[in-house]
């Protein structure tokens, strides 16, 4: 698996309607901290097969930006079942990223 | 068994990994979550020798490519503290790594406001990284709390993208430049707050406004969607007490030769007592910290 990019399009279908929980990436090509982010997430995405990743970019995206009231990056956001479990800001260590999505 | 083990992956670090490897040392650099330290913040790196412009991500995955290809070994796990001895043992969450000298170069992390609500709101309006955040706030009214080079320069850069800044300042002048004061005090939209501390946060879900408290104890508060903290630095040296020495605001006591009161333990980069804190600095230490680890270690 790897870290699948999302828009505003289909975040519903990607994201929100979701059967597996998703840890969503909001991030920005200029961001230094979310390209040492990345290579964390790819790797866990490897791992994790129950778990979905998708990126989000706020520039490109940001009304999605705006509705999950995203307002630092790296900004990882944890969905179940539509709703936001869990949300770091920064980079996190992978044991950290795994903590927030928990047994799945 | 190592014959070198650095904390922290940052320029220091990661140039000590490459003079270490270059000597034949076997090498294992420990850090928390991701190479790079602080520098990857930087969007725009214009004072490194050879690179005119590089972007701080740029060039940390440079350096760390550049220690990987020589054979330095990388874990991601956070330190928790030193063993000292003729082996040294070097302490994580998850391990206990055993290595003939440590170098620790930690380097330092943003210095809090210490005020209630601060960490919960981090990310929704409470930012140390005007560059990386300021984006998220066009049109908007910010503050910038801080008396420094980062706060005026943090202000000036908002000044650009939000409709009002205001810059609040415990004292009525500024240790920062004085033609960047100048140039924020021709700016129409920024309000300069002076005299005043920031004594609390006041959000619904995300930040609303700032409780802002002057000099003669009056409150008072400022509506903003976003307060950028600038208020310095604090060197990462707190796990390591027992083995080096610390001056009253935490760094790592030692000379240009890197060397600490334990013998084989040494300290390089922006968490010890120096004056100046640039990249070549930091890489100047890595060498000079790894060289003295390789005469330790003969």
């Amino acid at each position: 698996m790897a870290v699948i990019e999302v828009n505003k399009d289909n975040f519903a279908s990607e994201v929100l309607s979701s059967d597996k929980p998703v840890v969503a990436d909001f991030y920005a090509d200029w961001c230094g901290p979310c390209k040492a982010l990345r290579p964390i997430l790819e790797e866990l995405s490897g791992e994790r097969e129950d778990v979905k990743f998708v990126s989000v970019n706020i520039d490109d995206e940001d009304e999605l930006a705006d509705e999950y009231d995203v307002s630092s990056i790296p900004c990882v956001v944890v969905f179940k079942n539509g709703q936001e479990a869990a949300r770091s800001i920064g980079i996190k260590p992978k044991d950290a990223i795994e903590e927030m999505v928990g047994g799945a | 068994m190592y014959d070198i083990i650095i904390v922290g992956a940052g320029p220091a670090g990661m140039t000590a990994a490459i003079y270490g490897r270059r000597a034949g040392k076997s090498v294992l650099v420990l850090e928390a979550a991701s190479y790079g330290g602080q520098i990857i913040n930087t969007p725009d790196v214009e004072n490194y020798p050879s690179a005119a412009h590089i972007s701080g991500f740029d060039l940390a995955t440079q350096i760390y490519e550049q220690a990987k290809a020589l054979g330095a070994e990388f874990a991601f796990e956070k330190v928790t503290g030193i063993e000292d001895g003729d082996v040294k043992t070097v302490v994580t969450a998850k391990n206990r790594y055993e290595g003939r000298a440590v170098i620790i170069a930690t380097g330092s992390e943003n210095r809090k406001l210490g005020v209630a609500g601060e960490d919960e709101l981090v990310g929704r309006g409470v930012s140390y990284c005007a560059t990386c955040d300021g984006a998220f706030y066009r049109k908007k009214t910010v503050a910038v709390v801080g008396g420094g080079n980062t706060a005026l320069e943090d202000a000036l850069y908002l000044a650009d993208l939000a409709e009002k800044v205001y810059l609040i300042h415990r004292r009525d002048q500024f240790r920062g430049d004085e033609t960047t004061v100048a140039r924020l005090r021709e700016r129409e939209n920024v309000e300069l707050v002076l005299n005043s501390r920031v004594t609390g946060l006041i959000a619904e879900k995300k930040l609303k406004a700032v409780e802002v408290t002057d000099k003669d104890g009056n409150t008072s508060q400022l509506e903003v969607n976003g307060l950028f903290v600038a208020v310095g630095r604090v060197p990462e040296n707190q796990n390591f007490a027992s083995v080096i020495e610390l001056d009253g605001a935490g760094y790592a006591v030692a000379g240009e030769n890197c060397r600490t009161r334990s013998a084989g333990i040494f300290v390089a980069g922006d968490n010890r007592v120096k004056d100046v804190r640039q990249l070549v600095t930091a890489t100047a230490d890595g060498a000079v910290a790894a060289t003295e680890a390789i005469k330790y270690l003969a």
